[in-house]
């Protein structure tokens, strides 16, 4: 059987499917933060299969660029995480109501 | 866009339509047949048949987080220079000065990390 | 045998400056002491006001830079880029002004603040600037992750931590969607740049009209369009007033910017395709932002709903130009006067603001104002009657000319719409100036030197754009998109 760059895609489209279930659906701000990460992912998959797919290597610089970029995040993300947890004791984004209207 | 591709495109539809099914279908069961009687022990968090004690969220030692994060960064910017030292050979002199400003640039954020104390472990 | 990519530094000189500036700024900032740190806050004018006069003197002039052998530029500079450049460094200046007393006075004083900012404005200059959708998505990162950081800065306050929270999930959300879009394009013409994707791109290819849904479901998100804006109020509320006040010019404006290049450069031949999306979303975002902002009790969150609803009298002159590229103008006209009557309105927002315990922030704050600060409160009503578009205002021209591109591309309906939302608006646009104005009541105010010249420049501007804006406009309507094809046979 062939691999082709179409089996690729679906899971790519399936991993991102999950991912952006999980934000919409967990509560819990880690969880959906790890959500995020597979839906980045999953696109890193989708650059990688299709710049092989047309020996370009410019998906793959890409690829490079995001995962960067995501190590940023997270290192934004937890921090602010962490300082939320430290006053309030929990991360459950439904706790986040401080503000209405 | 070859036609072969597109064939595939027709099953990566029919899967995404369908995928939902499978892990909504027994959930969805399983509320509407399933009898409903939650009483105290039963909500609590499973943890291999014993009883929990105490509050799951209990506080590691995170006074590094900061030394964590940081690290996490400057790891991951290491992935620009693999590349460059792999085709080293053929980049010339460009690629010593694209390098040599990124690394300063990178060494630049260190030391103000550094200056502001989050590489002491307290 | 690898050849070194045409640089062509000189299109980026602006941004060069203002990143140099910042990591400068960071090294500077190392030595002030805790107390001294409005010190970095004028030092970052510095940087921005040598970027701003090398933007202004890019005007006309049209290049790329970055060019590798044979292929197209990564960074342009046209009009339209330093059009927009010279918005958000405007914006940026401004909100020095604003932010230096603001942060003293709410005990944030922290130098970050300020090279955060810097570092948020190139992002936002990229974003303008991006000829492929590698650098569109790092320019949107390199203007969010500050972004995201400022809205938390209020580290003490329960309210901005969880604002910054918010934002950045919502962020990396449709960061994500965005990318996934990005990775689709990709899929479908095996490049990112975008000249090359109109070149490309085929028109009954499944995947590339995934890809538009995609992109455009991220770029909604960013602007606070109709059905992605849920993160605006909160955020808007929750986030530092002077970080409110940069962030809903600037990053909205960055957003529009990426939109109408991606759009207009990478798909233009879509317009049928993509023209009835954007009207749908415009219409939602109008309807939805004005009926939600009358209900609101909070200032912020009500120009937070106003942010919402001026994007989506924006997006009449984006789902204009699909029929006519020049559309776009009025929409770049009515950025540069919804830049100067919204950061007016943050600015009185701030001086009635007390920091010790975020009061002074609902609308019934505002009682008795005039009284005794009848120069602010008639500068508030000003901003507040250039926010509803009544005539001699900058808000009045720019609707004007948004509704007037959408008139001549045909889409009746969409400027009703707009002509009675904004009749709506004045509901809640006006209130506080009643307030102000027939109620008795303790309000006061206090107008830093800062505060003061943001005032007077933002009056001025929007009745300079109220009374004379045939040559703004036709500033606007010079900064459509350059040429691709000069850059690859100047380059």
């Amino acid at each position: 059987m062939v691999v082709t760059v179409g089996w690729y895609v679906a899971l790519s489209v399936a991993l991102f499917t999950v991912g952006a279930l999980g934000v919409l659906l967990r509560r819990n701000a880690l969880i959906i933060f790890m959500s995020i990460e597979l839906m980045l992912n999953s696109a890193n998959l989708l650059l990688v299969a299709f710049a092989r797919e047309y020996g370009d290597l410019n998906g793959q610089i890409l690829v490079f660029f995001v995962l960067t970029v995501a190590a940023a995040e997270v290192a934004v993300g937890l921090a602010l995480v962490v300082v939320i947890f430290r006053r309030r004791k929990s991360i459950n984004i439904d706790d986040m109501r401080l503000m209405k209207g | 866009m070859t036609n072969e591709v597109l064939q595939n495109w027709q099953f990566i539809f029919i899967f995404v339509a369908l995928s939902p099914i499978f892990p909504a279908a027994p959930v969805i069961l399983n509320r509407l047949l399933g009898p409903q009687k939650p009483n105290a022990i039963k909500q609590q968090t499973y943890e291999c048949g014993i009883e929990t004690v105490g509050d799951t969220w209990i506080q590691f030692k995170v006074q590094y987080y900061i030394y964590a994060l940081i690290f996490v960064v400057f790891d991951i910017e290491a992935v620009f220079l693999f590349p460059i030292a792999a085709a080293w050979g053929l980049l010339g002199l460009f690629a010593v000065f694209e390098v040599a400003l990124f690394i300063i640039i990178l060494a630049v954020g260190l030391y103000y990390a550094w200056n502001r104390g989050a590489l002491e472990w307290f | 045998m690898f050849a070194a990519p045409t640089l062509n530094l000189w299109v980026i000189t602006p941004l060069i400056i203002l990143t140099v500036w910042a990591i400068i700024l960071m090294f500077i900032d190392l030595f002030i002491p805790a107390g001294k740190k409005q010190w970095t806050g004028w030092l970052t004018l510095v940087g921005l006001i040598p970027a701003l006069a090398l933007t202004l003197m890019q005007w006309g002039q049209t290049g790329g830079a970055f060019i590798a052998e044979g292929g197209q530029p990564m960074v342009v500079v046209d009009n339209f880029a330093t059009f927009l450049n010279t918005l958000y460094l405007l914006t940026g200046i401004l909100a020095v002004f604003i932010s230096v007393s603001y942060i003293r006075d709410a005990g944030l004083e922290r130098g970050e603040y300020y090279f955060l900012m810097l570092f948020s404005i190139v992002g936002m200059m990229l974003m303008g600037m991006a000829n492929d959708l590698i650098l569109i998505f790092l320019a949107l990162e390199l203007l969010s992750i500050p972004l995201y950081i400022l809205s938390g800065f209020d580290t003490g306050s329960d309210t901005s931590e969880e604002s910054a929270l918010k934002y950045f999930l919502l962020g990396a959300f449709s960061s994500a969607f965005f990318l996934f879009g990005i990775a689709l394009t990709y899929g479908a013409t095996g490049t990112t740049s975008l000249p090359v994707i109109l070149d490309t791109i085929s028109l009954d290819d499944p995947l590339a009209l995934a890809a538009l849904g995609m992109l455009l479901v991220g770029f909604a998100f960013k602007v606070g369009a109709v059905p992605f804006h849920m993160w605006t109020p909160d955020v808007y509320e929750g986030a530092p007033t002077s970080v409110v006040a940069f962030m809903s010019i600037g990053a909205k404006v960055a957003g529009f910017a990426a939109l109408m290049r991606v759009l207009g450069q990478g798909f233009p031949m879509w317009g049928e395709l993509w023209q009835p999306a954007i009207v749908v979303i415009s219409a939602l975002t109008m309807i939805v932002g004005n009926f939600a902002a009358v209900r609101q009790q909070n200032i912020k969150r009500m120009l937070a709903y106003s942010g919402i609803a001026n994007a989506g009298y924006i997006l009449i002159g984006v789902a204009a130009s699909a029929t006519d590229p020049e559309a776009i103008s009025a929409s770049l006209y009515y950025m540069l006067a919804y830049l100067f009557t919204n950061i007016g309105a943050f600015a009185v927002v701030i001086a009635v603001e007390k920091l010790d315990g975020q009061k002074g922030l609902l609308v019934e704050d505002y009682k008795g104002l005039a009284k005794r600060h009848l120069l602010l409160s008639l500068a508030l009503a000003y901003f507040m009657f250039s926010l509803v578009g009544i005539p001699l205002t900058g808000g009045f021209t720019a609707k004007f000319y948004v509704f007037g591109a959408g008139v001549t591309a045909g889409l009746y309906w969409l400027v009703v719409i707009g002509a009675i939302t904004s009749v709506v608006s004045a509901f809640y646009y006006l209130r506080p100036v009643l307030y102000a104005f027939m109620y008795e009541g303790p309000a006061v105010a206090r107008v830093s030197r800062g505060l003061m010249f943001v005032l007077v420049v933002a009056v001025f501007a929007t009745l300079v754009f109220g009374i004379f804006p045939g040559p703004w406009y036709e500033l606007a309507s010079q900064a459509t998109f350059g040429n691709v094809a000069t850059f690859v046979a100047g380059g």
